[in-house]
């Protein structure tokens, strides 16, 4: 295995980590809620009274999370060269598997996993599976 | 005031996601690619999150309830079932083919253009159908069964 020395961050990244878990420290103290992003953005799609303002409220902070950021300092660089129906493929296998799965790399893979949930530990497992699996056959067999 | 907190936990979510790399799909594809050069960055991300996350779920559990609100919502011990594995493997595989998940996805869509724009769309498509499926089979339980009856009753 060849570790990608001229790229890795670990400390922005441990930092950005520690910032990510007191987003969901906060959410979960000041709300009584778990900061599962496919589940929040999700319970918009199924309105019910008094649910709905402050799943739009979080959701409205991570959009302007990176134009807040761009007033004090550069962003790191962004790489997405993927073609449009690859973003389509892969944008409906996130959506239809997030929900049913119920969760994704925050709600299973952070908090359920904070929590040692057995069904988080177990869900965390298989789409990081089906992530190494996926890119391997996309990059090593099919040669993209 | 829970709406103010609400935002201010997606904004510190969102800027997260920006310092740890995360909202960068070709860094997440690079953590996956263990057969490349790997980076390892997205570990790091996880250890710091989860550590912050498990003192918080702790401290949670010798509260009643949350600051603003009646009671704190914490998904129950469900069971391990067919939907869990398949849905999360159908995730991992999208996740694996674009570099997005969920989170990112909704961080980049102001700065990301078009591609973004367009795998965040698909993504709420996804969700949707799932709503529409979910519909569908809470009507099929809850058919009338007249049409049950065998024959001879």
């Amino acid at each position: 295995m060849h570790i990608d020395w001229l790229h890795f961050t670990p400390w922005d990244s441990l930092a950005g980590g520690i910032l990510i878990g007191l987003a969901t420290a906060l959410l979960l103290l000041a709300n009584g809620r778990v900061a599962g992003i496919s589940g929040i953005l999700g319970g918009l799609l199924r309105p019910a009274s008094g649910d709905i303002a402050w799943r739009l409220c979080f959701v409205l902070g991570l959009f302007l999370a990176p134009l807040v950021w761009l007033a004090m300092r550069a962003m790191p660089p962004a790489q997405i060269d993927h073609s449009p129906a690859m973003l389509a493929a892969g944008g409906l296998l996130v959506g239809i598997g997030t929900r049913f799965g119920s969760g994704c790399t925050s709600g299973h893979g952070v908090c359920g996993i904070a929590r040692l949930s057995p069904r988080s530990l177990l869900a965390t497992a298989c789409f990081m599976a089906a992530g190494f699996i996926t890119v391997f056959v996309v990059r090593h067999v099919l040669g993209h | 005031m829970n709406l103010v907190t609400a935002f201010l936990s997606g904004l510190l979510f969102g800027a997260g996601l920006i310092l740890s790399g995360m909202s960068n799909p070709a860094k997440v594809l690079a953590f996956l690619d263990l057969a490349g050069t790997w980076d390892p960055s997205l570990l790091f991300v996880m250890v710091g999150a989860i550590l912050v996350a498990a003192l918080a779920f702790r401290f949670a559990r010798t509260r009643m309830r949350p600051l603003f609100g009646s009671h704190i919502h914490v998904p129950g011990a469900g069971r391990i079932d067919i939907p869990l594995v398949l849905g999360s493997t159908v995730f991992g595989i999208g996740w694996g083919l674009v570099g997005y998940c969920p989170g990112p996805a909704l961080t980049a869509l102001a700065v990301g253009g078009r591609s973004t724009l367009l795998f965040v769309a698909a993504m709420v498509a996804g969700m949707a159908i799932f709503e529409v499926v979910q519909r569908m089979r809470a009507s099929y339980a809850a058919r009338p069964r007249v049409a049950a009856g065998r024959p001879g009753d």
